[in-house]
């Protein structure tokens, strides 16, 4: 099985390939429209700043083959932030692969730091990519901005309110936590969009 | 509309019923490095061996830790290959997130570690003798993978001072000035030791702790004087959003597991049952 991950310009991607390869997949990591459209699956990671990887993006000409392709695709973080249609991070207008729009948290009080950093519950959960995945399993999370809920929502967490976790539309899945960080419950979930 | 109301009345039920359910405290246990072994002391001397790094730190995350640090204070020449080897087999094995520190004072150090798979990284004495360090690598890697790390002691004018290059050499600058500054320079998270507690295990600086946590918008880990499951409920309970550890975990005297659950207890959100 081919599965690319998606280079840019925002992307830590040696954990996430790591964690890959200690589920047997050996990765390959490319920016060539001809290698990720040829992939099984494909991955889209990304940690980093909203406007210059939509710029990024866009030069490289990838906004477009991202929306084209019928694969199973999974974005992670920043990744699935990108999917959605709008994120407050500078004003940026992104893929909106899904309806749903990124905001910036607000804390209700001062004990909220954010970014919101660390173990959180992932709840409601409802997609063969939480497959053997309990409700309320820990994720590994970093982030300022969240997507809204939404008709795409398969995830829910709470930080400053509830929020999706993980959102899915046809091929397309998005978590916001790093499942290559994110202990047992985060290979299983890497495993499950495998095996997609 | 109506589909929003509908949110928002879930979100209240989520908030009655689930109000256990939220981001949970983190439990830190620290790997000092040196020569790609791990070894702790006592107030930063009369260094001990306890083992191979990525052997302890896997055992750390089977046990539920939540994280992982590893500090290194190698000062040798060959510092620089021998931390991204560690750190490339360290990203191999563990799965939970990893922070490096120790020495690191240039965007290039930190692009190979992160290349090398760790996380984050952690600056001290560099960042504050070239507090720009924190901008640029903010702005090349993104505030989430810097960490501040600040060494304080308390003078007896009872201010808490910034103390470099492993607390040999005070600084004139507050813990809270510095830290203050090193946020609004893009530092994601603050990690302060309390030169004052540090090998005691009488317990964390919850003083000094809590104002800095009050005081910056960014997560705050508290670190030197954990010596029983008492006292991370103590420095958890409104004064740091984590803790860390070295030496009592690495020889045993709080087993992780056992401090979670007597954290649940004391109301204390912790990831349990991984």
């Amino acid at each position: 099985m081919k599965i690319v991950m998606i280079k840019y310009n925002a992307g830590n991607v040696q954990s996430l390939k790591y964690a890959l390869e200690r589920i047997g997949i050996t990765p390959v990591i490319s920016d060539e429209p001809g290698e990720i459209l040829s992939a099984d699956k494909i991955i889209f990671p990304g940690v980093g700043e909203a406007s210059s990887a939509m710029k990024y993006l866009k030069e490289k000409g990838l906004d477009e083959i991202i929306q084209q392709v019928s694969q199973p695709f999974l974005g992670i973080c920043l990744g699935m932030q990108l999917m959605c249609s709008h994120s407050e991070e500078n004003d940026t207008p992104c893929l909106g692969i899904f309806p749903e729009k990124v905001k910036l948290f607000k804390s209700t009080d001062s004990s909220q730091k954010i970014p919101q950093i660390g173990w959180n519950n992932i709840r409601d959960l409802k997609s063969d990519l939480f497959k053997n995945i309990s409700d309320n399993s820990y994720s590994y999370f970093v982030h300022s901005y969240f997507a809204d809920l939404g008709s795409d929502t398969i995830a829910t967490s709470d930080y400053c309110g509830a929020y999706s976790s993980a959102l899915h539309k046809q091929n397309f899945y998005g978590v916001q936590f790093h499942p290559e960080k994110s202990a047992s419950v985060g290979e299983s979930i890497l495993k499950n969009f495998i095996n997609l | 509309m109506k589909k929003e109301s509908l949110y928002r009345n879930s979100v209240i039920l989520s908030i009655k019923t689930n109000s256990i359910k939220m981001l949970t405290k983190r439990i830190i246990p620290c790997l000092d490095i040196k020569d790609g072994r791990t070894v702790k002391g006592t107030n930063f001397v009369d260094l001990r061996d306890a083992g191979d790094p990525v052997e302890l730190a896997a055992m750390y995350a089977e046990q539920g830790a939540d994280e992982l640090v590893f500090l290194d204070i190698t000062a040798t020449n060959e510092k620089r290959k021998t931390l991204a080897a560690l750190v490339d087999r360290i990203a191999h094995r563990i799965n939970i997130p990893f922070t490096v520190g120790g020495g690191i004072s240039s965007v290039d150090d930190v692009r190979v570690l992160l290349d090398h798979g760790a996380d984050k990284i952690s600056v001290n004495t560099s960042a504050f003798k070239n507090p720009d360090l924190i901008n640029n690598l903010a702005s090349e890697f993104g505030s989430q993978c810097v960490v501040l790390a600040i060494d304080t002691k308390q003078h007896d004018d009872g201010e808490w001072y910034v103390y470099l290059n492993g607390g040999r050499l005070a600084t004139p600058t507050t813990c809270l000035d510095w830290a203050k500054e090193g946020v609004l320079r893009g530092a994601g998270e603050i990690l302060l030791t309390s030169m004052d507690h540090d090998g005691t295990k009488q317990g964390f600086a919850k003083e000094i702790t809590g104002l800095v946590s009050r005081n910056v918008s960014v997560p705050v880990i508290a670190s030197g004087g954990g010596g029983k499951a008492e006292h991370f409920a103590e420095i958890l309970h409104g004064y740091a959003d984590a803790a860390l550890a070295a030496s009592i975990f690495h020889f045993r005297e709080v087993d992780i597991p056992d401090l979670k659950t007597y954290l649940d207890k004391q109301g204390i959100p912790v990831r349990k049952n991984i």
